[in-house]
């Protein structure tokens, strides 16, 4: 087990710089979720910490040793791919054997290990079998299998749930994150699924076009998410945002730019009529005499909630109620966001205003 | 009822059935013109010449050329009289065996080389791999019939000539070109996660190409070697030219020069001689089919 501590890492193709400096820290035992659109550089950064791409500029820190001119297999990590890359020739034994084979570690001991971990994953009436004689969940766990068995210093896991259907996905989230409980090893998680960085992480590292918008626990980014960017990637449905501006008239409210009034908890000090986005997540509207005037277009029940599109001011806006209000199409509803948890951001930056 | 009923089930089940567009070309008599009639005349032109073979080999002596009291396509007196000449009268047997010395050799030498050119070009990445794997295609494209001279020239300088290894060392320049292409595309269809995968894990670039990507590759590996193998097995023009001694001439050359006096054809047994030297390969590809079919047409496994 170990820290890793990524400072200032570029990474260019050629001319074309796809990491523009990233600094993330990671402690001991951590587990660390990489999250963000596709192209935004997060599988890049997670190959260059296992060493499938060279760093540019910058350090990458594993334990207490700089590991930019480490080949990978000295760095002491394990990788569990997004296509699992079991070797498809072995058996799972074999597959999860062969690193300990290359170090020619004594047979005894690699039995006993593959042993042990075999059985931490419920693999062992499979270790005679080929990989293409499994399920995609028991081959997901055949990768792991393989990880733990090297015992290392850093897990590092690249979409590794990508490729199964979405029952299951959810089955082994909890299994992955109840693997890192037990065994307490560092871990860096990349995904382009929210959810699934909102219910693994220790700590969420939000990705954008090759910069970091913001590193911080679960809650804390869902919260008071520091930029737009954020706001809109975490939480599901997204956050509604209407454009407008601070109200002129020395109220505590916001105007939209349908000429609607939405309130706001208190007032920005000199921001009267700065231009401003006004962000409320679909479960902060209650319905109210005082709320915003709209029309309910679509109403999506779930059973544990309803999701309810209308538009306010002629703009989209989702809401989510647990109770089981019974809207038709066309209703007339007034929605009224929660003033203390409306999050505020500035037009031209996208940074977040109030505190 | 049960008439209409048989009437209407039919076009039902072609209604609900997706795949119905082409479902009109399963009756028989219409699979009999556009399968097995086209397959019975292509098996027919193909397997001609065999029988052709098989047949001029069991002919005894006068009825070989004798169109007009026997039939020509079949023979009332068969004789195993050709083989005998072939086998105890003549050095067939070395011959046969220099054949096969200098075709192992020739494609061993060939595939080791092919296999790290492949590997070297498909995934290391070096600057002017594409450049490379281009410019072995282009080698592929210079007929022997050129080169056998210049390197006839190479052969006497280093005075292999009339020596096995004269072939040895010259058939690998038909023979790289191609089974690298084929071993760049087989190593192509072989995940880039799997080396990656085995980096991490510790191996070095040799032991990555040895136990992950040879191990996965043997389909691709078999029809390199019967590719190779076939090649040396009919190559004539430099054996032709390479080798002068009777007994170390492979069975192509050696049975055109041993029976083909002047104008005099012994058919009877240059068609043994032939089809004796073709058992080899048969069993081969007998062997092997499936493997050389799924690499030629880029099977990816896992």
């Amino acid at each position: 087990m170990a820290s890793v501590e990524i400072r200032e890492a570029r990474k260019a193709f050629g001319a074309v710089e796809v990491l523009h400096g990233v600094n993330v820290s990671i402690e001991d035992g951590q587990f660390v979720v990489l999250v963000g659109p596709s192209g935004c550089g997060k599988s890049t950064l997670l190959r260059m910490i296992a060493g499938l791409e060279n760093i540019t500029s910058g350090e990458i820190i594993i334990g207490n040793r700089v590991v930019n001119k480490l080949p990978p297999k000295a760095r002491d990590v394990a990788m569990v791919f997004q296509n699992y890359a079991l070797y498809p020739h072995m058996t799972v034994a074999d597959n999860m054997a062969f690193s300990m084979k290359l170090k020619k570690a004594p047979k005894k001991e690699i039995d006993d290990r593959v042993q042990r971990a075999a059985a931490i994953l419920g693999l062992e009436p499979l270790l005679g079998r080929y990989p293409r004689q499994l399920s995609g969940g028991q081959r997901q766990r055949v990768a792991m299998g393989r990880a733990i068995v090297r015992d290392p210093q850093v897990f590092l896991f690249d979409e590794p749930l990508s490729n199964l259907d979405a029952k299951l996905r959810v089955q082994m989230r909890t299994e992955i994150k109840e693997l890192h409980q037990r065994l307490k090893t560092t871990t860096v998680y990349v995904t382009h699924d929210q959810i699934e960085a909102m219910t693994m992480a220790d700590k969420i590292v939000v990705m954008h076009d090759g910069i970091v918008e913001q590193i911080g626990s679960p809650l804390e980014l869902y919260d008071r998410p520091a930029n737009l960017f954020v706001a809109g990637f975490i939480g599901s449905p997204a956050m509604n945002f209407f454009n407008g501006r601070i109200a002129m008239n020395g109220k505590a409210a916001f105007e939209t730019t349908g000429g609607v009034e939405l309130p706001l908890p208190g007032r920005p000090a000199n921001a009267s009529g700065q231009p401003a986005i006004y962000g409320v997540r679909p479960e902060h509207f209650t319905l109210s005499d005082d709320g915003a005037p709209g029309e309910v277009v679509v109403v999506e029940p779930t059973g544990s909630e309803i999701q309810v599109f209308a538009k306010i001011g002629g703009q989209d806006v989702t809401a989510v109620f647990r109770e089981r209000h019974n809207f038709k199409p066309g209703d007339k509803i007034r929605l009224k966001p929660d003033p203390r948890l409306v999050h505020l951001f500035d037009a031209p930056t996208g940074k977040r205003l109030n505190t | 009822m049960t008439d209409i009923l048989h009437k209407t089930s039919p076009s039902v089940v072609a209604a609900a059935d997706h795949s119905e567009g082409m479902s009109y070309l399963e009756s028989l008599p219409r699979r009999l013109i556009t399968l097995y009639l086209p397959l019975s005349v292509i098996l027919l032109v193909l397997l001609f010449p065999f029988y052709w073979m098989a047949l001029t080999s069991i002919k005894p002596d006068d009825q070989l050329l004798d169109m007009d009291k026997v039939n020509p396509f079949w023979t009332t007196a068969p004789t195993l009289k050709h083989f005998y000449t072939l086998l105890f009268q003549t050095n067939y047997p070395l011959w046969l065996w220099n054949t096969m010395f200098v075709a192992i050799g020739a494609t061993i030498l060939s595939i080791i080389a092919s296999v790290l050119a492949a590997y070297a070009i498909v995934r290391l990445r070096f600057r002017g791999a594409n450049w490379v794997g281009g410019a072995i295609f282009l080698a592929y494209l210079v007929p022997p019939s050129i080169l056998f001279i210049p390197l006839s020239t190479v052969v006497f300088q280093y005075g292999l000539f009339d020596s096995p290894f004269a072939l040895i060392l010259t058939y690998p320049t038909i023979l790289i070109p191609f089974s690298t292409w084929l071993l760049m595309g087989y190593f192509k269809t072989i995940p880039y996660e799997l080396e990656e995968c085995a980096l991490i894990d510790g191996a070095s670039r040799w032991q990555i190409m040895t136990r992950i990507v040879l191990p996965l590759a043997v389909p691709g590996l078999i029809s390199a070697f019967i590719f190779c193998f076939t090649l040396c097995w009919n190559e004539f023009i430099y054996a032709l030219t390479f080798l002068s001694t009777t007994s170390h001439k492979t069975v192509p050359v050696a049975i055109v020069n041993e029976f083909v006096d002047g104008d005099i054809y012994r058919w009877g047994s240059l068609m043994a001689g032939a089809l004796a030297g073709s058992l080899p390969l048969v069993i081969l590809y007998a062997f092997f089919v499936e493997h050389y079919v799924s690499a030629m047409t880029g099977a990816v496994k896992e």
